[in-house]
């Protein structure tokens, strides 16, 4: 059937500039381009671009511009482009419309509505570079009150996990993303003494030495979840839900499950991994709770479990149940939380934003008198140190980085995560393309993302006077708002600027 | 060192329950004795030796959740979610189980006597040695082996009345994996629609001549006149029972 789809991007080549070395050609892999001995000449199959600028990037004249189609429809803000193309690619295929990455449209982005504190004469603000800055945090579930004998602490303190600076690496399942990034991601949280999340897809052998900083995930699928596996981790986390599609489950196409994922997963090779919507042992609270103590009694109450949903209308209710049911830390993802593939119209239109999620769950629970049993952390769309602070005084105790992470690894948020052929070589098993994540280099990236967000916060801090992160902690006051609505201020429980 | 230990568990809640059995299979116990058990979860969770432990009563919900290695023996019912996510050992139902029995389990063999709930098997799976079995007695309730990726699935049916249908719908939905086989009557719209009928070849006969023998030998069946009856099986068509449901 011809498509009636046009190229969504040019390609424009320099031909003074190009050598002819065929590096883009080699690197991109969606076939775009294309080399004719007979003419001696690169060709551009544009309707493949999909603006990945990794042949951007890798040309060595420069001699490549990816510039979007300017082809215009006449102006329809009901039928705008993407719509229609959404609609033509269904009438061409009959299918869901797969996607990758988070939610790319425009609801409101709360960060951004939201501004931070700072001293000015009444109280002095601090200089982070000459005086001590704390940005430790420690997650798990926090007694109701501590006692004291002649020994010291005298109260049995549940397991703890101490984070050297409150951003982790959210979970992402080895099979959607390569060995080689989850190697990144490990030697990175393990060099900046934080946390990194396997995802549900198991662990590979190799990195086990890094189960320090390993949270293990126990979803639906339960691939890859074995004695050893729980053993090795700090954090055992149940996935309830994920932001980017709230109650749906997940299809490793088989073309994924290459040999190494699937000793990983331990499923056979060339069969989809399937991970059911429901997890069919969890259908109440109180099935939650069994699930909880069922990896508790596996660990020894040795660990603490994380319990991870995906932040929906009823988040505050069933954040408490969470906590109720055992959970030392809960987990919110956000509207814009990322995935490996997921249906188009579930990433875009399902969930909510996460700050809203954020600030009526640390409401709730402080009502309830439960803060204290279990820490927060949120994810879905922190994009900078500034996000993280925010996120901090709305309530959380820690923020997860998915994206972002994968940007500093490479990712140029192409949206084809669902197709297996990741350019960059991060969200693919081609072992081609896998080498394109150099671990030594993937982990340098990283440690350094994190360490620049934590000169940055300690920056934050200081201009507040505050010289601990714990003292920013749900301190909503250090919050204002600027252009919201009443509602929308009186839910995140912040004044608008001004006031 | 002991040999053998006797437990009474009245009484007692599941967590100090477990923690003894970890005491004592640590000291290096071989066999327990679990008397008195009334609804304790998660027995034999965190044991990872091949311990055998034989429990009098009605254990509770997740017996065997995650275990690695350790041989039960219920003399009654077990309840929800017996041999969840299990990776090797065995259990030995003397009696009914509940739910989805051997949920997600990648290794170990399950042997209920009589009937079993809701969606047993449930997503159970395989990798090179590591092969879950589970064999019931009785009949099921809906949902048999659902979305099951690997491992052998094998319904008996030994207390249906002559003519009397299995009771399970839904058989094998969303099953890409492994093999369901089933004695006795079963139509056609009871199974799922990705599962196909197929006749038994040697290694079915074979596979199924072991488990039965093992199945009869627990329960004091005998195993011939069990495998003289006709058995189905019940394969996945697709490995990718959801491969074109995409557009890209």
């Amino acid at each position: 059937m011809k498509t009636y789809l046009p190229p969504k991007f040019i390609v424009e080549r320099d031909d003074s500039r190009c050598i002819r070395c065929e590096v883009c050609v080699n690197q991109c892999t969606f076939d775009v381009h294309s080399y004719d001995t007979e003419d001696d000449e690169l060709r551009s199959r544009e309707e493949n671009c999909v603006g990945c600028h990794r042949c951007v990037v890798f040309c060595p004249t420069e001699a490549l511009t990816i510039r979007r189609n300017p082809l215009d429809y006449r102006e329809n803000y009901n039928w705008r482009p993407e719509v229609i193309e959404d609609i033509i690619k269904q009438s061409e295929t009959g299918g869901v419309l797969l996607t990758g990455m988070g939610n790319d449209k425009s609801y409101r982005i709360y960060w951004d509505h939201l501004v931070l504190n700072a001293s000015q004469v009444t109280n002095p603000s601090i200089d982070p570079l000459r005086e001590p800055m704390e940005l430790t945090t420690y997650l798990g579930q926090k007694p109701d009150r501590v006692e004291f004998d002649s020994h010291g602490l005298k109260t049995e303190l549940p397991p703890q996990v101490k984070l050297e600076v409150p951003v982790m690496f959210s979970a992402m399942s080895y099979g959607a993303v390569s060995l080689n990034v989850h190697e990144s991601l490990a030697r990175a949280a393990t060099e900046m003494g934080t946390l990194w999340n396997t995802g549900e897809g198991g662990l590979h052998p190799k990195l086990y030495k890094y189960g320090d900083n390993t949270i293990v995930q126990v979803a639906s699928g339960r691939f890859g979840v074995h004695p050893e596996y729980l053993d090795i981790a700090k954090v055992v986390e149940i996935k309830i839900g994920q932001g980017a599609k709230p109650g749906i489950g997940g299809h490793l196409p088989s073309e994924k499950v290459s040999a190494e994922v699937s000793s990983t997963r331990m499923i056979p090779k060339g069969t989809d991994a399937l991970s059911p919507a429901p997890q069919h042992d969890i259908y109440s609270i109180e099935d939650l709770a069994q699930l909880v103590y069922a990896l508790k009694e596996a660990t020894n109450y040795t660990k603490p479990i994380a319990v991870k949903i995906a932040a929906v209308h009823n988040s505050a209710a069933i954040a408490s149940g969470m906590v109720r049911a055992g959970a030392d830390i809960i987990v919110l993802d956000g509207l814009r939380g990322s995935t490996g593939a997921a249906p188009k119209i579930i990433r875009d239109n399902v969930g909510i934003p996460i700050e809203l999620a954020l600030a009526s769950v640390d409401d709730r629970l402080r009502q309830e008198g439960i803060r204290n049993q279990a820490s927060v952390v949120i994810a879905g769309g922190i994009r900078n140190s500034g996000d993280v602070a925010k996120a901090i005084a709305l309530g959380a105790d820690a923020v997860y980085i998915g994206t972002a992470a994968l940007i500093a690894l490479g990712c140029t948020t192409c949206q084809q995560c669902h197709t297996g052929k990741c350019a960059w070589g991060i969200c693919t098993t081609d072992p081609w393309l896998t080498k394109r994540v150099n671990p030594d280099i993937g982990a340098r990236r990283l440690s350094n993302l994190l360490r620049g967000w934590s000169l940055e916060l300690k920056d934050i801090l200081g201009g507040m006077g505050i010289n601990a992160l714990e003292s920013l902690r749900g301190n909503r006051l250090h919050l204002r708002g600027v252009g919201l609505t009443d509602t929308e201020l009186e839910i995140l429980g912040v004044r608008m600027a001004g006031r | 060192m002991k040999e053998a230990v006797t437990i009474d568990a009245k009484g007692i809640f599941y967590r100090e329950l477990n923690a003894k059995l970890r005491q004592v299979v640590s000291n290096g116990t071989q066999k327990i004795e679990l008397r008195n058990v009334y609804g304790q979860r998660y027995i034999g969770t965190d044991l990872d030796k091949p311990v055998e432990i034989e429990i009098f009563g009605t254990p509770g919900n997740d017996l065997g959740a995650f275990m690695d290695s350790p041989r039960i023996i219920v003399h009654g019912n077990a309840q929800d979610g017996c041999g969840n996510t299990m990776n090797n050992g065995e259990i030995i139902i003397h009696g009914h189980a509940g739910d989805i029995l051997g949920l997600s389990a990648r290794g170990g063999k399950i042997f209920v006597r009589d009937d079993v709930g809701y969606r047993a098997g449930i997503h159970m799976k395989e990798y090179q040695d590591k092969k879950p079995m589970v064999v019931v007695g009785g009949t099921a309730q809906d949902f048999l082996g659902e979305y099951m990726a690997g491992g052998v699935l094998i319904l008996l049916g030994l207390n249906l009345k002559e003519g009397e249908r299995h009771k399970a719908n839904f058989i094998g939905t969303g099953m890409h994996g492994g093999a369901i086989y089933i004695r006795g009557d079963v139509e056609e719209f009871q199974l799922g629609k990705e599962v196909g009928i197929a006749e038994l070849d040697e290694n079915d006969h074979s596979v199924l001549k072991k488990l039965i023998g093992e199945f009869a030998s627990h329960f004091d069946y005998n195993a011939e006149g069990i495998l003289k009856h006709k058995f189905i099986k019940l394969f996945p068509l697709y490995l990718r029972p959801y491969g074109r449901l995409y557009a890209y």
